[in-house]
């Protein structure tokens, strides 16, 4: 094993992997360790390697990849993000951590990528996927994550990403209408066109401006998933 | 040779160095280590002739007084997804061995025969006319957990021998396992009949449990996590009547070469898979494929059941050697019974 936690596994156990953690996370996707297992069996070898030259081309990329820093409940000190101005990065992801009712804690340990750095890159996205939920503003329900998914998979390219789109077909059909309409264009579009959010520092962007933050990196803000949900049940009632 | 080839030379004995020592020092979990793990002869400092101080936890070493605590992370984090996973790892066949066990044993008594006479015995036969109450078996299942040997033996009883008093108390170290029994039990007349009681309980020091007291003792599944097995084989003997029966149940070691390597492929790479994916725990069940790993042959168990001064049904090495096998040796019942002098 090349890291701490490191299992290597012969073709046969990947394979068997990929497949068991992709079905059943299709039908139960509230696992979020059978996601993320989904993530590291299919990202091998071409995909994770070429977010992780991504990550080498850009100079904050490779900053990253030197410092190896941990998003964790200890590395941030949340009464500081609280304490910041309200546009700020940091300030969004307070308040979405506590809107969300999560933690920084909940993402688990890669174990199953055989290259070291490539496992760190793996680490640092999945500790990053909460802070593109503050970027994008999108929530943290079904039809949210699978929209952030397709934004995820249009800037990564991490086949987990892409195939968790397919959970479209498990939503209702006003929330289909709406992701094939406007998150689903609105997701390609800009995850493709925009910089490389695995590249963003985000440990020296919590004082940034958010609006700031998008434009620096081509990213307009897609409706506000949350109203429109709120507005719906309104309407229903 | 000029200093660029010094430092470079030096840089790569430094990671020559490098990958040596973790690759020694670690152990790890895959499949083809855990075979090679089986032919080495080092071992970390386990050795009979240093004090008593480290065990084996799996593959891992860990202090003797740490092993407990460990095994009952293990079962409290499986405990909710335990009859499943069992279901899934055994393809089912734990049914089976568990059926078997239980018919093999024959628990029960016949209530009409067996009556304990509940005024003072007339003169004439003491089975004479005046009305008695059956005295069922006491039947001690430790690491009982979930009940699964449990419940099976008292609808056994119920039912082949129309026997209703005899009962069985359930005893396991981890308060989850007993938690997910005391639930199956709810749904089952036995623990209104008072037939059926869970107690929390170390099979290594039964504090709760009289000497002489228990007519069967049975540990299905169980043995293999204890830290100090002689001393829980020495506690069964002591709680067990004279005439008592010790029956265990438990994973050993397969005769059959080819058999035995499509077993371990499946224990060391789909067990561990299937726990990953059902019950997102991959290190647990890595744990009990290690345990069974660790446990010792069908022999050498059968030895030492016959040193806590059980007699066994045949001498070992002859006639099947006082044990019976299951499934080519993936389980197997060792069976002793406590004599009626005592010989110890």
């Amino acid at each position: 094993p090349t890291y701490e936690g490191h299992v290597p596994l012969t073709s046969i156990e990947r394979t068997a992997l990929a497949v068991g953690s992709g079905v059943m996370a299709y039908f139960n996707p509230r696992r979020a360790d059978l996601i993320a297992l989904f993530g590291e069996t299919t990202a091998q070898p071409f995909f994770i390697n070429r977010l992780r030259n991504a990550m080498l081309k850009s100079p904050t990329g490779r900053r990253i990849l030197r410092d190896r820093p941990r998003i964790t409940s200890t590395s941030l000190s949340l009464p500081y993000l609280a304490s910041l101005p309200t546009n700020t990065v940091g300030h969004t992801y307070y308040e979405w951590l506590e809107r969300e009712k999560v933690s920084p804690d909940t993402r688990s340990a890669v174990r199953y990528i055989d290259d070291e750095e490539c496992a760190y890159v793996m680490q640092r996205y999945r500790e990053s996927h909460d802070f593109y939920h503050a970027l994008t503003g999108l929530p943290t329900v079904r039809e949210g994550e699978v929209a952030l998914k397709c934004f995820e998979f249009a800037n990564t390219g991490l086949p987990m990403t892409g195939l968790s789109v397919f959970n479209v077909f498990t939503l209702k059909a006003q929330e289909r209408e709406r992701f094939w309409g406007t998150y689903g264009p609105w997701a390609v579009r800009n995850g493709a066109c925009s910089d490389d959010v695995i590249n963003v520092y985000w440990e020296e962007e919590m004082e940034t401006d958010v609006d700031e933050l998008r434009t620096r990196l081509g990213i307009e803000k897609p409706p506000d998933l949350r109203d429109i949900r709120k507005q719906e049940r309104e309407k229903r009632k | 040779m000029n200093s660029i080839s010094i430092s470079r030379s030096l840089r790569r004995l430094e990671r020559l160095q490098r990958l040596h020592s973790t690759t020694l020092s670690q152990q790890y979990r895959c499949f083809s280590c855990s075979i090679r793990n089986q032919h080495e002869t080092t071992k970390p400092p386990t050795s009979s002739s240093q004090s008593a101080n480290y065990t084996h936890f799996g593959f891992e070493t860990v202090a003797e007084n740490l092993k407990q605590g460990k095994v009952a992370e293990v079962f409290s984090s499986v405990a909710s997804s335990y009859d499943t996973m069992n279901d899934l790892m055994s393809l089912g066949i734990h049914r089976l061995w568990k059926d078997h066990f239980v018919r093999s044993l024959d628990p029960g008594i016949n209530p009409i025969l067996f009556s304990a006479p509940t005024s003072s015995p007339s003169t004439s036969s003491p089975a004479a006319s005046s009305p008695s109450t059956p005295q069922g078996l006491n039947i001690l299942d430790i690491a009982g957990g979930t009940g699964d040997v449990a419940f099976r033996m008292l609808d056994y009883a119920s039912r082949i021998h129309n026997d209703s008093t005899t009962r069985v108390t359930v005893a396991d170290i981890n308060p989850e396992m007993l938690a997910a029994g005391r639930k199956r039990a709810a749904s089952s007349p036995y623990s209104r009949a008072n037939r059926l009681s869970f107690v929390e309980a170390n099979a290594e020091t039964l504090t709760t449990v009289p000497s002489s007291s228990v007519d069967l003792y049975t540990v299905a599944f169980g043995i293999r996590n204890f830290t100090n097995i002689p001393k829980a084989l020495d506690e069964a003997y002591r709680v067990l009547k004279p005439g008592g029966v010790f029956a265990c149940l438990e994973f050993s070691k397969v005769n059959n070469e080819a058999f035995n390597w499509a077993y371990k492929r499946w224990s060391f790479s789909a067990i561990p898979i299937i726990g990953q994916l059902v019950a997102g725990d991959r290190d647990s069940y890595q744990y009990l494929v290690e345990s069974i790993e660790r446990f010792p042959d069908q022999a050498t168990f059968a030895r030492m059941i016959q040193n806590a001064g059980f007699e066994l049904p045949a001498k070992v090495g002859e006639l099947g050697g006082g044990y019976e096998d299951l499934s080519g040796g993936i389980a197997c019942i060792h069976k002793g019974v406590k004599p009626l002098e005592d010989t110890k």
